[in-house]
């Protein structure tokens, strides 16, 4: 292990986007393992009167002209001439942004009285320090959804499904390859052709299709923990095929060579050479390969939940986030709801970048 | 080909069957439709017997060309094909053709400016496109097209759809260029999908190209360098191009029914969706067909491009 960790780090310090991307990942995963402390919000705690709101602004300044540290303001809605929302600052009291509250990194400390500046800013009238107890403000840094909750804390909850389905998905899916491939590989003969057959028709039938079959093969509305596992057992499926053909190649060529006639005439096992002397040689194509199909299997899930067949609401992935952007009219009121989008771009565009520069260090044959 | 086909359908025809539900859960929760005509239905279509008879009896329909009946579209499952494979290879053909464009010239140029500025530069744009998600960058460009002034000669952007609702009055040209306004969008997706392992392959090919002994010796003749370039080191470069040809094409069917669904394109993905969701039996089963004989269809195409272009590979 040690020389491929030596490698590993010489190819982060050789190769700036790359090693970017690694940091960029650390952080992503890190980020979801400490979503329920880094979110302001639990992901499913809404606040229907803000429904659609727009990220928050964020003041330094009293409407008297003093400074303080940054703070929100209560926002509320009402509906204009062409039943747009349109929203306004309830600017009596603010709501300092603190941290290391409630248990989490940040959320918004108790509202402390604006001062008054004329009479436009006292609201119904009140006497603003008579029911601040009572106000309540919310913190959206990326804006809200159809149902007030934080779109910020929504992402990174949706996080912890749309970034572990890539690993784990890629991780059993290689596993399988792994079994078929160097069975096919190792037996030869009507064993090998029935497993190519087999491996030819899943490669035949387009992924969409494959993943809109096995979708539909069971039930819409399972428990969430369940759909989850479903989901990446299905995108396992539709992964292993391919790869495992490589594999039964790589394994084919292993079985001329002199190590493994050495290992046979030693006497081993049959399976015992294919676990110890021929599989570990395809570790470091499989690992590469690993990397980079991590992506496919993120952008998959989300795909699958974009269109109401994965995660459902109200549990949360990235996919399902997009889901809130599907028709124009939403997007051009709501911009923000794309924002998930970015997130998922970032993921994969790392994972990418990270896979591509191992390819060139792990692979003898590309040309650089 | 028909043994891979036949095993396609079966694998497709096994999973319908697990899941639960059938062609005729709308009509049977309708208390309008009488038990009567469903039971009819039922034993008309078979939906009554055990499941491997079920499966033969579809195979001998659709052997005679009868792909059956749409419970959904209320209308012949050919019908509903016909109409929509072609919007799908339209799209495909046209992303294809676009995403060669880029990618082939863009590939070379890297190839040519190897490690310079030209070169990082594309390799980093592709990666982009290639890490953009296509639902992703369809919602982006839809919202981008909605939010876009109208342009002079263009109009404003179509956001969705094949056609325009006044198609029917539109001259041919109009017509024609209709079609392609509302292909830009989801075009440019899946192109922009496609552009990042062309430009790849194409770069590495060609580097690997100009290391041959014939093409300095092409230079020493003298020849120009667009000569040198394009006839003798390309042609020969093109070749894993064209074995991609095949890949990228099933890529493309795949990846075409996100971008399909997003932007409202009436092809084989929108139909998959929507009949898969309805459970839509003869229908899922056709348009599974429909997009892995076109996958195959775009292998055999790349073999025998890949034997015209290059003469050491004969077609047996």
């Amino acid at each position: 292990m040690k020389p491929a960790l030596r490698r590993f780090r010489s190819v982060l310090a050789a190769n700036a986007p790359a090693r970017i991307s690694f940091w960029v990942l650390v952080a992503l995963y890190l980020s979801a393992l400490l979503a329920p402390w880094l979110a302001p919000y639990a992901g499913d705690d809404e606040s229907r009167a803000r429904s659609w709101a727009p990220p928050s602004a964020i003041h330094l300044r009293e409407l008297d002209g003093s400074w303080h540290a940054p703070f929100v303001r209560s926002v509320s809605y009402s509906f204009d001439d062409d039943a747009l929302r349109v929203w306004s600052e309830d600017s009596t009291c603010r709501f300092p942004i603190r941290f290391l509250v409630h248990g989490r990194l940040f959320g918004l400390g108790n509202p402390v009285a604006s001062p008054i500046v004329g009479r436009d800013a006292v609201v119904g009238g009140d006497a603003p320090a008579a029911n601040l107890h009572q106000r309540q403000g919310r913190l959206y840094l990326l804006g809200a959804d159809a149902r007030g909750r934080d779109l910020l804390s929504r992402i990174l909850y949706g996080s912890r499904v749309s970034l572990t389905i890539g690993v784990v998905g890629v991780a059993i899916s290689t596993l399988i390859a792994l079994v078929v491939g160097g069975i096919a590989g190792f037996a030869g003969g009507w064993v090998d052709s029935v497993l190519m057959r087999l491996c030819e028709v899943v490669m035949l039938v387009p992924a969409f299709y494959l993943l809109m079959l096995l979708r539909a093969a069971l039930p819409l509305d399972w428990d969430s923990r369940v759909v989850y596992f479903y989901i990446i057992l299905i995108l396992s499926f539709l992964g292993w095929a391919g790869l495992a053909r490589i594999l039964r190649g790589m394994i084919q060529s292993l079985r001329q060579s002199d190590f493994l006639a050495a290992s046979r005439a030693l006497g081993l096992s049959p399976w015992r050479i294919l676990w110890r002397h021929a599989l570990p040689q395809t570790f470091g194509f499989l690992s590469v390969q690993a990397t980079l199909s991590i992506p496919g299997y993120i952008v998959a899930e989300s795909g699958l939940s974009l269109l109401g067949l994965g995660i459902q609401d109200p549990q949360t992935s990235w996919g399902n986030l997009l889901e809130e952007a599907m028709s124009i009219a939403e997007i051009r009121l709501h911009p923000w709801t794309l924002l998930p989008g970015v997130f998922l771009f970032a993921a994969v565009l790392s994972w990418n970048l990270l896979g591509d520069a191992l390819r060139d260090t792990f692979d003898p044959r590309s040309l650089s | 080909m028909i043994p891979m086909l036949l095993g396609v359908s079966l694998l497709s025809f096994l999973l319908l069957q697990l899941s639960p539900g059938d062609p005729l859960s709308a009509q049977r929760g309708n208390p309008q439709v009488p038990d009567a005509l469903i039971h009819r239905i039922e034993t008309e279509y078979g939906f009554d017997r055990p499941v491997p008879e079920q499966y033969l009896l579809w195979l001998s329909r659709t052997l005679r060309g009868d792909l059956g009946y749409s419970f959904k579209y209320k209308r012949p499952v050919a019908d509903v094909i016909r109409e929509r494979v072609g919007a799908t290879l339209l799209l495909a053909v046209f992303s294809s053709l676009l995403s060669w464009l880029l990618a082939v010239p863009l590939g070379v140029w890297a190839a040519l400016r190897r490690g310079q500025w030209p070169d990082r530069l594309v390799s980093l744009t592709a990666f982009v496109g290639m890490s953009l998600p296509s639902f992703f960058l369809a919602l982006l460009l839809l919202f981008a097209a909605s939010v876009a002034p109208p342009l002079p000669w263009f109009g404003r952007f179509p956001i969705g759809g094949l056609v325009s609702p006044e198609f029917d009055q539109f001259g041919f040209w109009a017509r024609v260029g209709d079609v392609l306004r509302h292909l830009l969008i989801p075009g440019l997706v899946l192109a922009v999908g496609g552009v990042a392992g062309l430009q790849r392959v194409s770069r590495g090919s060609m580097l690997e190209t100009l290391r041959q002994p014939y093409v300095l010796a092409a230079r020493a003749r003298g020849l120009s360098q667009r000569s040198v370039l394009w006839r003798h080191a390309f042609r020969n470069a093109a070749n894993p191009l064209i074995t991609l040809l095949g890949f990228e094409f099933s890529a493309l069917l795949s990846g075409a029914a996100f971008t399909e669904i997003i932007t409202s394109w009436p092809g084989l993905g929108l139909v998959a969706l929507e009949a898969v969701r309805a459970k839509d039996l003869f229908l899922v089963m056709a348009t599974v067909l429909m997009g892995s004989f076109l996958l195959l269809a775009g292998n055999l195409l790349s073999d025998i491009l890949h034997a015209w272009n290059d003469p050491r590979v004969k077609l047996s």
